[in-house]
């Protein structure tokens, strides 16, 4: 059945291609419902960019329907190092994405859908959005305790938060988007939104931990599938327009010409990684060595994604202070990325004596520098 | 003509009491200005404030988050100038004037207010008409501000920018088909009217360039990873060439090899050439293979390589040392760690198999899919990455025959592998027949490697491989 209504839908959004790049202008007024096919968080974030910088809004307001397969969004003015445990979403092969819109870190897996409500600036409003969400929860479970707080995020059982909400402003077009736990792996989540990293001093946006539930352990009978569905229901009749969902795919350049290079662009590192405002770590690790112990103290300046400055304090004559003055020498301007570290400090053994000890001590502190980061 | 000078008077009367009205509490001054500034010619660039425009939901205060321009930058209407940051709201603030930034009211991560002064503009100065209204529509906004155009006694809306740019490309303002308010002509109209005229895809952003710029990883010159694309298909469009030069400073994966290239130079190369038929070999894999991929591994040709160098080294010991910095002493390595170059997204990385020597093929086959795995993911370990004695390329993956490889220090040696391709050759009968030909390029170390030993142990390796039966014989 849902198969049917999904060819339906794709024929119909075929016959508004037809149309020139006012594709979206022509059928539909009031209200048009889109749902992406992707579940690629970098192609669907890039839809969302896409929608603020090329359609019209004035007559018309937009809802986005996507879901992801796992990954970690940050806010746009957020520290990754700071949100999350970067090394377990590597291991996991979880991807990290970073937002255009403000607010806090989000996990997404394909239990937790998202929502973005597109209008002009001017009809900006959040409040009504949530409203809107509670409404269609309400109307298909009238038993659900939800309701929205001042934080713009809806509560479940006035205790455990199932939505959060971010926004971005652009020149003429605004979008609110917020997710909803439908029935997230909440295990992932937790290990993941918990940053192991020590010493970090840094202004970016912090995030405001929450305990979170999922509405399938309130009612096993829910799935994503009917929220979508409620919600775009709802929406449908508070826009007066038919409860039809268009689906899009966040690959085709045809109908969202430019779109690639905004996937692009969302998934570089200079965007994830590079945007992050400028913070300094400071820390200490212990080493241990054979039979000693040793303190090792870093202070390191990060702007931009890319180490500044970069001190580390090791114990006198460890390792050869022309070794660790090149090391240093090299991290610096390099990327706080244990990748590049790795390479960088491999590649300076080649050209120093081939000394085994040398070689351990020297790897020792290379794998302890690399949990920084 | 009575009727004409009449309405002409009262839509200045009309302008006049607007230009109180926006520029009213923060400068009675200003509204001097403004009035200087009209009735005399512009001489020099006027300085407008940009006030910080309403957000809504009644938020009062921001903070700024990202400058994307600095002060004696010049911007164009549309162009963003900052990010600001309200309960979690990212806003994005672009600018409603041309001209050039004077002064940025605010330091990042500072506290911005909205109707307060946000940036100083300086107006172009040969523009001559009064600072352009604001084009964006926020709540106090409700009568039209902007300047009319008169056409055909057809009111246009439009500002003065809109027009100065349909002015430049010959553009009757009365043909655009306005999207803004009112009806009014928006730059992306203009923009939007070129795309139909030309038939060229314009991008939908003003700004963007027609060619866009080489990503940076292009810029450095990288040859294996550029042969694998296609050739480009030369595409028939205006040639406006808008690129500009772009310098950066040299840092991570590109410093590392700055750094080991940099020492290989001090090493005397030799080169030495042959043609391997792995006609053999080639059939040996396809009926191993399935076997591997029973015990989940996938089998390439160069676990064989690498077990065969092995086995040469065992028999010119040589060319897995390493001579000390003065040139001293050589010190003969007892583990074959064999190195395999790696092209990753970042860069050249070679990681290496330790001691080959007591490993059998298929453990090989196993240890290279977990480096290769590790080295896609960017998760290769320090361990992984030291401790190499001995390399070998494939760049006949991504393509060509003969190479010049490149020692990698403290090793004294190097092989690069061509690709594989079907050749026609003679056989023992004298007949014809299809062989499966690779090329083999080694570099050596001249110091203490001569070409006899290089030949050598290229003969042994090339024996091993064009008849893998004689391998079980030396197998340890």
């Amino acid at each position: 059945m849902v198969l049917q209504s999904l060819l339906k839908n794709c024929l119909q959004l075929s016959c508004i291609l037809r149309t020139p790049k006012a594709g979206f202008r022509s059928t539909m007024s009031g209200g048009l419902i889109i749902q992406s096919t992707s579940n690629d968080v970098y192609q669907n974030l890039a839809v969302e960019d896409w929608i603020l910088d090329h359609m019209n809004l004035e007559n018309r307001q937009v809802l986005f329907l996507w879901r992801n397969s796992p990954a970690v969004v940050i806010g746009r003015h957020q520290n990754p190092w700071q949100e999350c445990n970067l090394r377990l979403l590597r291991q996991k092969n979880i991807k990290l994405a970073r937002r255009r819109s403000g607010g806090g870190t989000v996990y997404h897996d394909l239990g937790n859908i998202n929502l973005t409500f597109f209008t002009t600036r001017k009809k900006y409003e959040r409040m009504e959005n949530l409203k809107l969400v509670v409404k269609a929860l309400k109307a298909l479970r009238p038993q659900l305790d939800v309701h929205v707080t001042d934080r713009y995020d809806i509560l479940l059982d006035r205790q455990y938060k199932i939505s959060g909400t971010a926004a971005k402003l652009g020149r003429t077009t605004a979008y609110h988007h917020c997710t909803l736990l439908c029935n997230a792996d909440k295990f992932v989540l937790s290990s993941v939104l918990k940053s192991p990293y020590k010493g970090l001093k840094s202004n970016a946006t912090p995030s405001v931990p929450a305990s979170v539930k999922n509405l399938f352990e309130e009612d096993p009978s829910l799935t994503c599938e009917m929220l979508l569905d409620a919600i775009a229901e709802e929406y449908a009749t508070q826009h007066q327009i038919d409860h039809h969902i268009t689906l899009i795919n966040p690959a085709d350049e045809t109908v969202l010409p430019g779109i690639n290079n905004k996937t692009k662009e969302l998934q570089s590192w200079e965007w994830v990684y590079g945007k992050t405002p400028k913070f300094s770590v400071s820390t200490c690790f212990n080493m241990v060595y054979k039979d000693s112990f040793l303190d090792v103290k870093v202070d390191v300046d990060v702007k931009h994604g890319r180490i500044e400055v970069c001190n580390i304090d090791l114990p006198e004559q460890w390792l050869p202070p022309a070794l660790c003055s090149e090391l240093v020498k090299s991290l610096t301007g390099s990327k706080f990325c244990p990748n590049e570290t790795t390479t960088l400090a491999t590649t300076l053994l080649r050209v120093c004596p081939q000394d085994n000890e040398l070689h351990s001590r020297w790897n020792l502190l290379c794998e302890n520098m690399i949990m920084l980061m | 003509v009575c009727i004409h000078r009449v309405r002409s008077c009262s839509s200045i009367r009309f302008i006049k009491s607007k230009y109180v009205c926006v520029f009213d509490k923060s400068a009675l001054k200003f509204s001097h200005q403004q009035r200087l500034f009209r009735t005399s010619a512009v001489s020099c660039g006027q300085i407008v404030q940009f006030k910080l425009s309403d957000i809504g939901e009644g938020i009062t205060e921001v903070t700024v988050k990202e400058w994307y321009i600095k002060e004696g930058d010049s911007v164009s209407q549309f162009d963003s100038i900052c990010e600001v940051q309200s309960d979690k709201a990212s806003v994005t603030i672009t600018s409603r004037y041309d001209g050039i930034i004077r002064k940025l009211h605010y330091n990042l991560d500072e506290i911005a207010y909205v109707g307060k002064p946000l940036v100083d503009i300086e107006i172009d100065a040969s523009k001559g008409v009064a600072p352009e209204e604001d084009v964006v529509e926020t709540p106090p906004m409700s009568h039209e501000e902007h300047t009319h155009q008169e056409i055909k006694g057809h009111k246009t809306l439009a500002t003065p920018a809109v027009r100065r740019l349909a002015m430049e490309n010959n553009i009757k303002l009365s043909e655009v088909v306005g999207t803004g308010k009112d009806n009014r002509i928006l730059k992306e109209d203009i923009l939007n009217y070129l795309a139909k005229q030309t038939g060229a895809i314009l991008p939908p952003s003003p700004k963007a360039e027609i060619i866009p710029p080489l990503p940076k990883s292009e810029t450095v010159p990288a040859a294996p990873k550029d042969k694998a694309r296609k050739i480009p298909v030369p595409v028939s469009r205006p040639i406006v060439f808008s690129g500009k030069d772009k310098t950066e400073p040299i840092t991570g994966f590109h410093k590392a090899m700055v750094k080991t290239m940099s020492a290989a130079l001090k090493i005397p190369h030799f080169g030495y050439c042959d043609e391997i038929d792995l006609t053999q070999l080639v059939q040996l894999r396809e009926e191993l293979k399935p076997l591997a991929q029973i015990r989940g591994i996938k089998l390439s040709f160069m676990p064989f390589f690498i077990k065969a160098a092995s086995l040469g080294l065992l028999q010119y010991p040589i060319l897995n040392a390493s001579l000390d910095e003065s040139c001293q002493n050589v010190t003969y390595k007892a583990s074959h760690n064999i190195g395999v170059a790696m092209d990753t997204e970042q860069g050249l990385i070679v990681p290496n198999v330790k001691n080959v020597q007591v490993c059998s093929v298929f453990e090989i086959a196993s240890e290279l899919n977990r480096l290769q795995s590790l080295g896609s993911a960017g998760q290769l370990g320090t361990n992984d990455l030291t401790g190499g004695t001995f390399t070998l390329s494939n760049i006949g993956t991504i393509g060509g025959t003969y190479a010049k490889p490149v020692i990698l220090p403290p090793e004294v040696a190097i092989g690069a592998l061509g690709k594989i391709q079907v050749l026609p050759r003679f056989n023992g009968k004298g007949e014809v027949f299809k062989a499966q030909i690779m090329n083999v390029s080694w570099s050596a170390d001249h110091r203490i490697i001569d070409g006899a030993t290089m030949a050598r142990f290229s003969n042994l390796w090339k024996s091993y491989l064009e008849n893998p039966a004689s391998m079980l014989l030396d197998l340890k």
